[in-house]
């Protein structure tokens, strides 16, 4: 007999400070301070004072409309946000006090998503204009490098490989799609397409090798892909010596309404996702679990996370076990999962 | 106490009558759970985008132009609310906007915990399966809601006829 070891997710703190809907949370990634957005049009930055988290900074002005989504810069000097005013704002602090010194144009409407590559050379934004956007970074300038129209509707995500320049983006077409340059004529490029979903794919993680990715669905399912590399093992034929993704997991039947995002702790492997049913829930890998057929266990369920839909849930990138969350219900949250 | 599944079908050709008030309802110490009918009286006098009619009242005119509330359904416990309406042309364009003043009227009156969902009523529309997706998808609809233009026409539409 499986007996399942349930954790508990203890909370730390009740965060609240902006006024309706927050969005998003970003930890700083030396994990120092936590960055939260939302309808109020405000980028809240927090701070740990032994042992509270506190308001540091409130970052205003930089957008007429709500804020979706902020990302710290991997050297942890920017933050980047996206509105729905249709821009894309890059705030530092070179002056010592956060500052929007640039601003990015170009989508026709609703940025939903932004995300730093791992050498923080590059910046994807995607739009409910269905396109997503390569920007370069160059001393404080931004080249829009390409503009991507590969998804038929709204995208939701963009999340970029852990230590490659590849980037994968999510829509409400169903699909997970991910683009890489040509190094032959500097095009970015499909390099794939993952169908299974089978209604708005919100988020994806990706684990700390970056050969997989959970998705997560309006359809109330998680779904793992795992990558095929040319010459690959089990011999997935790869067609133009291009990796292949396939779907090796699908954890369904715990969530009762929209998962709107996930994290994949690059520490301790969980998994842990954001749900429209208010609950945050936590998964594990099956220690006997086969590579190729991987099955996870719930191992925690915190009903009641927020009163209102969880919108966001991100690890903390050092301390394993911390995360952070943030709802409908106006508040964020910190708390700690005990195996 | 399960699910409340309740048949509000306005197939009345004139407004429902007025709620009656029970000696149960004005006493304090009893708690009042929304019920069916409450719910349709919130969204009974939404006006057609197009028309000084309400939904309710549409059922009166012109086939082309009827949108009737299909059913409600109310779980307390749970904290669910599902309206169904129907488009009784199968490619009526305002099928999006009406869903919509109903799911934002919902999500003005009703307290936070409630999740409300607005679809058509299955079978009754074209691009039903479109249309429930979009106004199922909150983050579109918080977008729709900061355009002032859309949100003029909503609010005319939610606006009670005086």
């Amino acid at each position: 007999m499986y007996i399942v070891e349930m954790g508990t997710l203890e909370l730390k703190q009740t965060l609240n400070g902006h006024r309706g809907r927050v969005w998003n949370v970003c930890w700083h990634p030396n994990g120092t301070c936590l960055a939260s957005c939302g309808e109020d049009k405000t980028i809240i930055i927090w701070g740990q004072q032994d042992p509270k988290w506190v308001v540091k900074t409130i970052l205003t002005e930089g957008h007429t409309r709500t804020i979706r989504e902020i990302a710290w810069s991997p050297s942890g000097n920017y933050i980047a946000s996206a509105s729905f005013d249709s821009t894309t704002a890059v705030w530092d602090n070179k002056s010592g006090q956060f500052e929007c010194n640039a601003t990015l144009e170009g989508h026709e409407n609703e940025v939903k998503s932004v995300s730093w590559s791992c050498s923080g050379q590059l910046l994807a934004t995607c739009s409910r204009d269905k396109s997503v956007w390569i920007w370069e970074v160059n001393d404080d300038e931004y080249e829009c490098a390409a503009v991507i129209n590969a998804h038929t509707q709204d995208v939701k995500k963009v999340r970029w490989h852990p230590n490659e320049e590849v980037v994968a983006s999510a829509s409400y077409d169903n699909t997970v799609k991910m683009f890489k340059e040509d190094p032959g004529d500097n095009d970015w490029s499909c390099i794939a397409t993952l169908s299974s979903h089978t209604s708005t794919v919100w988020s994806l993680a990706w684990n700390k090798e970056g050969n997989q990715i959970a998705t997560c669905s309006d359809d109330q399912t998680v779904k793992i892909w795992q990558e095929y590399k040319p010459d690959n093992e089990p011999g997935i034929v790869t067609p133009n010596n291009e990796s292949v993704w396939k779907c090796v997991c699908t954890i369904t039947g715990y969530h009762t309404r929209t998962i709107y995002d996930i994290d994949w702790c690059k520490t301790t492997g969980l998994l842990v996702t954001a749900c429209g049913d208010d609950i945050i829930r936590i998964f594990k890998e099956d220690s006997d679990s086969d590579p190729h057929q991987p099955s996870f266990t719930m191992v925690c369920s915190m009903d009641t996370a927020h009163t209102q839909d969880v919108n966001c849930v991100q690890w903390h990138p050092t301390i394993p076990g911390q995360l952070a969350s943030a709802s409908d219900d106006g508040s964020v949250k910190i708390w700690f999962y005990n195996e | 106490m399960g699910d409340t599944l309740e048949n509000i079908n306005p197939k009345l050709y004139k407004k429902i009558n007025e709620r009656e008030i029970t000696a149960e309802d004005e006493d304090e110490d009893i708690i009042d759970e929304f019920d069916t009918r409450e719910i349709f009286d919130l969204i009974r006098n939404i006006n057609d985008p197009e028309h000084p009619l309400t939904l309710e009242e549409l059922n009166v005119v012109e086939q082309s132009l009827i949108e009737v509330i299909y059913y409600i359904l109310i779980d307390n416990e749970a904290n669910k609310v599902c309206v169904k309406f129907t488009p009784t042309i199968p490619h009526c364009s305002m099928a999006t906007l009406i869903g919509l003043s109903i799911r934002v009227q919902l999500l003005r009156v009703l307290p936070p915990r409630f999740k409300v969902s607005v679809e058509i009523t299955p079978g009754t529309h074209m691009s039903e399966a479109a249309v429930n997706k979009q106004l199922a998808d909150k983050e579109r609809v918080a977008a729709a809601l900061e355009n002032n233009h859309l949100l003029e026409v909503i609010n005319q539409c939610i606006g009670i006829k005086c």
